[in-house]
């Protein structure tokens, strides 16, 4: 028994003394913010996925890129190039590189040289070059790049001196400079390269990351948390926050719980929304992400291969009752491929009307007026674009029933569901796009494109000629009208021939403590905790440090050329 | 005592030997191919198939393959889980520790409760106090303990905000793993912020701790109750009585002691019980230890984990019966010709 009180009577000692330790609890939460996020990254490298959850945690915390987007029309500007020029047949763009980018020193490696070229050059042919030695390293798959048709564009990386970079294009594409801008085109560090290539152990590099960004991997334990450290030698000003922890929660109570019981700052998709609202010290934000929930066909197989039976399925959907169903009335209804906030929207697109009669009568003549069976692939994870695959499939199923179409609802774990789309398992299937950068190609090449169809992200198999030659006209002229006037023509291809239904644009949600300041979230690609701070901690408005340096040795250039982000 | 040691090592291996054919078996009746259950290398090439098929002498015949098996085990090679693909017993060793610390406290806190509780109900037997103590314990022993967990995190962690809701400590916290028992690794380590981590582990206990303890310390209030009741009734207290010893004298010096006894037999039974409560809790307080996990195996099929894992569950829950019953035995000299 005496050994008892001797016990308690140490706890309750040990206890007693951390009230002497007070400073250091404020100094330690204060300077740390803790992210509920819904899920596990699968890699560190970003070049290598197009999953939201995967660039959330690595794309803008671990790396940077050549140019970055700012502001809300999105004009790109200088990041690791602190300038850049586009000659005038748009096929050779060169980039002056920073002399002051420190790379990540971490307990795997230690940098012994700032950021060169070969960096860039390395990050680049890795994606480009089959023979390069890293090419293969996790697989040799680049799904962004593949579908952007980065290979055929690139035609040469020129390494010009130490710090400049040319890329010589096959044919002028108005959407390079975005797609380099996009959390996908990160630099990686060449050096680190060579190091793991001496140690054998080079897929090291997508697992034991090392960047230029923000912060560094401290510590990733799989399916519970990622530690990241503030990178005290980044090249625009540190970081204010000096720990960012990334607590994996999957579960939605989960993360609300949290949220509530103040254990996560912020936190990726809440739910119940008005009990987040009523909370005082919680805030709810939203943005009007790029994205498109969609209803999409399997057109390699029957009865989809009949544009008919599409279109008939396409009058036989309620969309606003989905809407309300499954986004509580939360998103846009979509009417195309584009959301509103997009520069190439077109206006002049109605509404789909809501008819099952005529739907009915267009089954009939496409030769199913007994009806069919068809297989609806829900997703089994909650995403921006489809809150609840599920129970809008529910409501498809219960649609479909009034013109005589049984709907079988199928739904496997996630990585699974994505696979057995990609090998065209499906019939119709219920999943959705968030776009990577601003530009309007961004969803047509992707999502439709005939070599999107090889790549696995075109998942309908719908491959028309007419629609990849207009797609493809829109990329080759920076007009900009010109270029509204192709995405409109496609838009009406696509509205005539239905390989998916539109079904919304969501916002994309998150919530947190009134303590956490600065912007995380952005329309498009990934989140952003470099601009964020806790209050009481020091208050810095950080600047994003732009071109200051002027000896950047400039070739060839004759005036007519235009040049972007000097100063 | 040799007899009594001779005769619990003798069950105990009888138990083992039971239990390893249980879990050979198991691979058996698991869907698919009986080598990849019990190795778990769902993805290896047909040549490191061959390689494992060898390991596990899949030509022999079924005794010879079992005694293979039990020579796996022994090595301490439990398989790699089909999910993670990671080694189970590095695994299991990095999670037990949890479920050993939460269950430990929970026991603590469920003795400490229960057994002064079911004292006094007997000491004031058949009166108000004794009727109060039993409803309450019979209400607690009906809670269903996920629905009590549920509420105890919407009271304490989100509405009034005293405890934290999931995990064993704040993330911002470093701990370096040692020993696997939190607390002592927290004074193990030279983190600057050791005693803040100490209370933030502390305020994570709680919570799971008493939400477990509730279901055994109703049952130890009854133990002691019942047990202090038939004490109380022995022509010894009765002699003391007569004597004319205090209250205080007979209850402290002669029938706290004598229930006690009776008591402590039931721990180690209840120990058992703990852990399975243990399991439900860690997934409802996102406890980081071998329930959690073992039910997480469950919803990936992930038959290696379920396997190796309900081996060394039970083995380790029979570990500490046979611990218990020395403890009774040292005890207890009544007990050890039994």
């Amino acid at each position: 028994m005496n050994n008892l009180k001797l016990v308690l009577m140490t706890w309750l000692g040990a206890l007693s003394l951390c009230s002497c330790n007070n400073e250091s609890i404020v100094s330690l939460s204060e300077h740390s913010v803790i992210y509920c996020a819904e899920g596990s990254p699968e890699t560190f490298n970003p070049q290598l996925v197009t999953s939201g959850t995967t660039i959330d945690a690595t794309s803008n915390q671990l790396y940077d890129r050549l140019i970055a987007y700012k502001g809300k029309e999105n004009k790109l500007i200088p990041a690791l190039a602190k300038s850049w020029h586009v000659t005038r047949d748009g096929k050779k763009v060169t980039f002056y590189l920073r002399k002051d980018v420190a790379f990540h020193q971490t307990d795997y490696f230690t940098p012994s040289r700032f950021l060169t070229a070969d960096d860039v050059m390395f990050s680049f042919n890795r994606i480009l070059e089959s023979q390069h030695p890293f090419h293969f390293v996790s697989g040799g798959s680049y799904p962004f790049f593949q579908n952007i048709g980065l290979r055929e564009l690139i035609e040469d990386v020129e390494k010009i001196n130490e710090y400049t970079v040319r890329f010589h294009l096959s044919h002028a594409d108005s959407s390079f400079l975005a797609n380099l801008a996009t959390d996908f085109a990160i630099i990686l560090s060449a050096e680190y390269a060579e190091q793991l290539t001496k140690q054998k152990i080079k897929a090291n590099i997508d697992t034991h990351p090392i960047g230029t960004g923000p912060f560094k991997l401290k510590e990733y334990r799989v399916g519970s948390l990622i530690r990241f450290y503030r990178h005290e030698q980044y090249w625009r000003e540190p970081a204010q926050i000096e720990q960012l922890v990334f607590d994996i929660t999957p579960s939605n109570t989960g993360r609300l719980t949290k949220l509530l019981a103040k254990e996560c700052d912020v936190t990726a998709y809440p739910i119940a929304h008005e009990k987040i609202t009523q909370h005082k010290d919680l805030t709810l934000e939203a943005v009007t992400a790029l994205n498109v929930g969609y209803f999409g066909f399997n057109v390699s197989k029957p009865p989809f291969d009949n544009k008919l039976v599409r279109q008939a399925i396409s009058y036989a959907i309620n969309k606003k009752v989905l809407l309300e169903a499954v986004y509580q009335g939360k998103a846009e209804l979509a009417n195309s491929l584009l959301p509103k906030t997009s520069w190439a929207f077109d206006e002049n697109i109605s509404e789909q009307e809501f008819n099952p009669i005529l739907a009915k009568s267009l089954l009939e003549v496409a030769g199913y007026s007994q009806g069919f069976t068809m297989d609806l692939w829900a997703m089994p994870v909650q995403r921006p674009y489809n809150p609840n695959a599920i129970t809008m499939a529910k409501l498809i199923q219960a649609d479909l029933k009034n013109i005589g179409i049984k709907v079988v609802i199928v739904s496997y774990e996630w990585n699974a569901f994505l696979h057995r789309l990609q090998l065209g398992e499906h019939q119709s299937f219920l999943l959705g796009w968030s776009a990577d950068h601003p530009d309007p190609d961004n969803f047509f090449s992707p999502m439709l494109s005939c070599s999107a169809t090889h790549t696995g992200s075109n998942t309908t198999f719908w491959c028309n000629q007419e629609y990849d030659d207009i797609i493809q006209k829109a990329l080759q002229t920076t007009n900009i009208s010109l270029r509204k006037e192709y995405y409109s023509q496609a838009m009406n291809i696509l509205a005539q021939e239905v390989p998916l239904i539109p079904i919304a644009h969501s916002k994309r949600y998150q919530a947190r403590g009134n303590n956490v300041t600065g912007n995380i979230l952005a329309p498009f690609g990934g989140i952003n905790f470099y601009p964020v701070a806790k209050n009481g901690s020091l208050q810095k408005s950080i600047k994003i440090k732009t071109v200051s340096d002027d000896d950047s040795v400039i070739e060839d250039i004759d005036d007519n050329d235009i040049k972007i982000g000097e100063k | 005592m040799l007899v009594f040691t001779l005769r619990r090592l003798n069950l105990f291996i009888f138990t083992m030997i039971l239990l390893t054919l249980l879990s050979f078996s198991l691979s058996f009746l698991f869907p698919g191919d009986a080598v990849i259950n019990i190795s778990g290398a769902i993805n290896a090439t047909p040549t490191q198939l061959i390689k494992i098929k060898n390991s596990y002498q899949t030509d022999s015949n079924i005794f010879w393959q079992y005694i293979v098996y039990l020579e796996h085990i022994v090595k301490g090679n439990l398989g790699i889980s089909m999910a993670s693909q990671s080694d189970i017993g590095t695994e299991i060793l990095s999670l037990l520790p949890a479920t050993i610390e939460l269950s430990l406290a929970a026991l603590f806190v469920a003795m400490f409760i229960g057994i002064p509780l079911g004292f006094i109900a007997a000491i004031k037997h058949n009166k108000a106090a004794d009727n109060i103590i039993l409803s309450v314990s019979m209400l607690g022993y009906s809670i269903p303990v996920f629905w009590l967990g549920l509420l105890a995190i919407l009271t304490f962690s989100i509405t009034l905000g005293w405890f934290p809701s999931a995990g064993k400590i704040s993330l911002l916290f470093e701990i370096e793993l040692i020993t696997g028992i939190q607390f002592i690794d927290i004074l193990l380590s030279d983190s600057p912020y050791k005693w803040q981590a100490f209370s933030d582990a502390t305020a994570h206990i709680i919570l799971p701790a008493f939400v477990i303890a509730v279901a055994p310390a109703t049952i130890f209030i009854r133990l002691a109750r019942t047990s202090m009741i038939e004490v109380l009734e022995t022509s010894y207290i009765k002699a003391a009585n007569a004597k004319g010893l205090t209250f205080q004298q007979i209850i402290f010096r002669h029938a706290i002691r004598n229930s006690l006894i009776k008591i402590i037999r039931h721990v180690g039974l209840q120990f058992a019980n703990l852990v399975t409560i243990a399991m439900v809790t860690e997934v409802i307080f996102s406890w980081p230890g071998i329930g959690r996990w073992l039910i997480e195996s469950i919803y990936h099929r992930d038959y290696t984990a379920i396997q190796s894992g309900l081996l060394v569950l039970s083995c380790f829950i029979f570990v500490v019966h046979i611990l218990t019953d020395f403890i009774y035995a040292a005890l207890n000299p009544l007990a050890r010709g039994k």
